[in-house]
Formats: structure tokens, C-alpha cells, sequence
């Protein structure tokens, strides 16, 4: 097994466990959320050995660094304890999203190619910032300006919602 | 390759974090000393020598170490544990891509004194140091202690808007040197330029005479000035130390994060600033103090004026040794300035703190950035 193969079953595996740990421990918020920050850094570490490395520091500045620290925030400033959730009593949306889950495993391994394809050569600098700007501003400069117009509403809203009286 | 990357992963961090920080520990005691008319840490001693009082850091280990290691009743135990780990690490792992020293062929060998040589360099910087915030927050939080809480609240809120910034502060110096790899930054640094040259060539003057030699180091520093005060204030921020302390406040909300630490495991959380101050000396030095290159002597003249005498593989040694130097020298330096600054500088409010991030230096590292973009324009279609 090379170099990168390794590092790619170590990151995924690291995601799967740390993804599990988040949904096991639904009664410990702040071990949940750090479950997410493990899965996150490993997404990023799966990217590297992807070559999106711009995507890959992304990840981890983005998702990691910044919208899960809000996250633990907001579970901190609750400071939910374990006794604050009442015992599980929806039967039928438990056993719903138990279906679910099984439908969607079913599915996915269907799916699943025997064995796994020849991995391609890129280019050289794909996935950089270089190539990702490159599109972003000279193919797809349109959708790049909505998306920073729907931030911008969004920036607004927050404040708007978060003044409460405006002066 | 793989024992290349292992011998230079271990200087640098033996250099860091074994040799530069405790005595930056010493240093910021005699420091302070010098300035406040004492005579600082000179008691620390074996066998009656003192060597200055640099025993004073292996005497504050070993008290460290001998201490009881408390975990507070309702602390969440394994949390506790771990969050000093969770903010040394990040600041341990940035040196990975700050060059230390150039590219050097001996014969068919190639030596590039970085440990990784990411083409994203300073994306991973920021990936890296975006994470360090935290240990910070888990600590606060594991304690079980609302003071702690508080101060790690601060800390967060703190690091995060500074991160925005730091971010900003640099959009400039990618423009300058349209890169963001370390190493090519390095490199890119490595010459001159002339000071008026612009004069000339927009055809303000036609030509400069003796002025035409007034010739700076092309630094980042002497480029983008501005970005170097942003990008200072917003790493020296980030470390979370005087004059930007706030999550600390013993006359509001007690000691901050580490409020309930005890022992090593306080050490550690005392150790990682230290770390940190090495980390943005290193930092600063490799963006804008062009990193291992010495003021007007660029690589190839050095070793062109060399060889001759010594012959080439002794030139280029003699260079990379050199080289090696002059980028500790200037960590050094850096490290001194921050120092200086911690020791000068009151400390502000929180709130203008953070209104110092949003209302002015966001702001103007937007505006700096923009203007970079303008200039390059200019300099760009005057010279097609």
C-alpha cells in the first residue's frame, strides 16, 4: 500500500469512527461537537490526499476552524446537562430513521464498484488555489457574485435579527 | 527523503520549542526587569552557578512538574486532560512549512531546508492556527467552572475575529509575490529593488540620477508596510498575550481559561504561548523580513563571489550556514519586538478590543488590499 493510499484509509476511517461518536453522543453536546471537529479535520486530511488542497485548508479553516467553534458557543452558553433530555418516546420516527438508514447503507453498498478504480493523473496544479480561482473568476464569475450578494443578505439578516431595536 | 524530513523536523522543533522557548521564559523576565529598573530571575543556581539566572527555566520545570495535578470535582476528566494538549499542538505543527533556510545543489543532491514544502503554505498557517483556538474553549468549559467559561468565551470570540483579519492582512503580499508557497516567498525576497524606481517608470522623472541607487532589500516589510503592522497586531492578538490578554482579568473575571490548571498541565497552556511567540517571530520573518536572505547579498552573488577562492561546494555550505543564521537573527529580533511590545503597551478594554478588529483593522486590510491590487494594475499595463 503507498504512501497516500494509508493516509486515505486512515483519515476515512478517522471520519467514520469520529461520525459515529458524534451521533452516539447525543447526550454529551460538547463531545458531539467535538466528534464533528475530528470528522472535519479528517474530511481535510482525505482532500490532501485528493490533491484539493485548497479545498482541504477550506475545510479545516471553514468548517473546523470557525462555524463548529460557533457551535460549541452556543452548547457552552446552554450548558445542557445530561438529565436535560427526557428519555427517547418517539417510537415510529425512531424506527423511521432506523429503515432510513438501512435503506441508504443498502443502496450505497449496492452501488459500490467491486473493486476500486485506477486512480487518473491530474494536472499539476489541480486543486490549487491557483486553478480554483481561475474558474471561479474567469468561468463562473456569475454565480460567484450571487453567492457573495446571498452572503451579504444573510450578514444583514443576522444583524438585523440580532439588534433587536434598530437605532 | 522520509529520514531528510525526520532530522529536519527534529531541529526545528528542537530548536523551537527544546531551545527557543524556555529561554524566551527567561528573557521576558530580565526583560522586563531591565525596564523597570530590577534586576530580575539571578537567584536560580547549582552548586552556587547562576549563568545569568538561565537555570531559572529548568528550576521552573522541575517545581512544574512536582506539582500536584488537580482536576477540579464536575470536571469532565478526559476534556481536561486533553485541552492543553489541544493548543500546543497547532502552534508545534506551523513550523512544518516555515523555511529556515533556502535550496542548496550539492552536486546531485538538493537540500531544502523546510520541512514540508506545501504549495499552500500559508493556507495551511492559517488552517493550522485556526484550530487552536480550541484548546482555549475546551478548557473553559471542562473545568466546570463559570469563571473559566467566561474566559474561554473571550478567548474564542477574540481568536476568531482576529483570524478574519490575519487573513486579510496578507491578501496583499500574495498580490506582491503572486504566491503562497514559503519557500518561493523566501526566495522572491532574496534581491532589491529601487526605492524611486516607480518615478521613473510612470515618466514623472526621466531619470533619477544618483538617486537611481537607493536600493532596499525587497522585503515585505518595506512593501507592504501596513500589512506588516495589520498582521502583527492580529498575530500578536491570536496568542492571546499582553496587551491583548483579555481573556484573562484578575479584577473581572479571575485567570482566564486555565483558571482551574495546575501543575505541567498549566505549564503546558504557559509553554504553547511561548511556542507561539517562536511561531510568529518565524512567521513574520519568512513574510516580511525576507526569511533566510541576507540584505543586499542575494544567494547567487554570494556564492558566485566564493567560489572562485573555495570552490563550489564549500561556497555553497558556507552560504546555507550563513543563511541558517541570519534567518535565526531575525527571529530573534522579532521575538525581541514582541517582547518589547508585551512589556509597553497597556492593555486595552475588551470591547475596544474587538472594535479595534471589526471598525478598524478589517477595514483597512481591506483597503489595503485593494490598493496593492490597483498599484500591481498600474505597474502591470505600464509595463505592457
Amino acid at each position: 500500500m503507498s504512501g497516500p493510499q494509508l493516509f486515505f484509509y486512515l483519515f476515512g476511517a478517522a471520519a467514520v469512527v469520529s461520525a459515529l461518536g458524534m451521533v452516539l453522543n447525543v447526550r454529551n453536546t460538547v463531545a458531539a461537537a467535538m466528534c464533528l471537529v475530528v470528522t472535519m479535520i479528517s474530511l481535510g486530511g482525505i482532500y490532501v490526499v485528493l490533491d484539493a488542497h485548497l479545498v482541504a485548508a477550506l475545510q479545516i479553516m471553514v468548517y473546523a476552524g470557525a462555524i463548529v467553534v460557533v457551535f460549541l458557543f452556543v452548547v457552552m452558553l446552554l450548558n445542557l446537562r445530561r438529565d436535560a433530555f427526557p428519555p427517547e418516546r418517539q417510537r415510529v420516527t425512531k424506527a423511521l430513521g432506523v429503515g432510513l438508514a438501512i435503506g441508504v447503507t443498502w443502496d450505497f453498498l449496492r452501488r459500490m464498484p467491486g473493486a476500486l478504480p485506477t486512480a487518473r493523473e491530474v494536472a499539476p496544479d489541480f486543486g490549487g488555489y491557483r486553478a480554483v480561482g481561475r474558474a471561479l473568476f474567469l468561468e463562473y464569475p456569475l454565480p460567484f457574485e450571487i453567492t457573495s450578494l446571498l452572503l451579504l443578505g444573510a450578514i444583514v439578516g443576522a444583524v438585523v435579527l440580532a439588534k433587536r431595536r434598530l437605532d | 527523503m522520509l529520514l531528510a524530513a525526520i532530522v529536519k523536523t527534529l531541529f526545528i522543533i528542537g530548536v523551537a520549542v527544546g531551545a527557543f522557548a524556555p529561554v524566551i521564559t527567561w528573557v521576558e523576565r530580565k526583560q522586563s526587569a531591565v525596564m523597570q529598573d530590577r534586576i530580575g530571575a539571578n537567584r536560580a543556581d547549582i552548586g552556587g552557578v547562576t549563568l545569568l539566572g538561565l537555570l531559572h527555566p529548568l528550576a521552573d520545570v522541575l517545581k512544574l512538574l512536582s506539582k500536584e495535578d488537580v482536576v477540579p470535582l464536575g470536571a469532565n476528566r478526559v476534556m481536561h486532560l486533553i485541552a492543553p494538549l489541544i493548543s500546543a499542538i497547532p502552534a508545534i505543527a506551523s513550523f512544518a512549512v516555515i523555511p529556515f533556510g533556502g535550496i542548496y545543489h550539492f552536486g546531485d543532491s538538493t537540500w531544502n531546508l523546510v520541512v514540508a514544502d506545501l504549495d499552500w503554505g500559508l493556507l495551511y498557517i492559517f488552517a493550522i492556527s485556526s484550530l487552536a483556538a480550541y484548546g482555549g474553549v475546551i478548557a473553559g468549559w471542562a473545568s466546570n467552572n463559570n469563571w473559566s467559561l467566561l474566559g474561554s468565551l473571550r478567548a474564542s470570540a477574540q481568536v476568531i475575529s482576529y483570524e478574519v483579519t490575519m487573513g486579510l492582512s496578507v491578501v496583499g503580499i500574495f498580490m506582491c509575490f503572486a504566491t503562497l508557497r514559503l519557500t518561493d516567498m523566501a526566495v522572491a525576497q532574496d534581491s532589491t529593488f529601487r526605492v524611486l524606481g516607480f518615478l521613473e517608470h510612470f515618466g514623472w522623472v526621466s531619470s533619477l540620477g544618483a538617486l537611481g541607487h537607493l536600493t532596499l532589500p525587497k522585503w515585505g516589510i518595506f512593501l507592504q508596510p501596513l500589512g506588516f503592522v495589520l498582521f502583527l497586531t492580529c498575530v500578536m492578538a491570536e496568542n492571546k498575550r499582553p496587551p491583548f490578554d483579555l481573556p484573562e482579568g484578575e479584577s473581572e473575571i479571575i485567570a482566564g481559561y486555565h483558571l482551574e490548571y495546575s501543575g505541567m498541565r498549566f505549564g503546558l497552556f504557559y509553554m504553547s504561548e511561548f511556542i507561539e511567540v517562536v511561531v510568529i517571530a518565524g512567521l513574520l520573518t519568512a513574510i516580511f523580513l525576507g526569511g533566510w536572505s541576507i540584505p543586499w547579498l542575494p544567494q547567487r552573488t554570494l556564492i558566485g563571489a566564493v567560489t572562485p577562492v573555495f570552490g563550489t561546494g564549500f561556497a555553497t555550505g558556507l552560504c546555507m550556514v550563513l543563511h541558517v543564521l541570519t534567518f535565526f537573527a531575525k527571529v530573534i529580533a522579532m521575538i525581541w519586538l514582541q517582547m518589547q511590545i508585551r512589556w509597553t503597551l497597556p492593555r486595552p478594554r475588551y470591547d475596544q478590543v474587538m472594535d479595534l478588529c471589526w471598525k478598524i483593522m478589517l477595514p483597512l486590510s481591506l483597503a489595503n488590499a485593494m490598493v496593492t491590487a490597483i498599484v500591481i494594475l498600474a505597474l502591470q499595463g505600464r509595463a505592457a
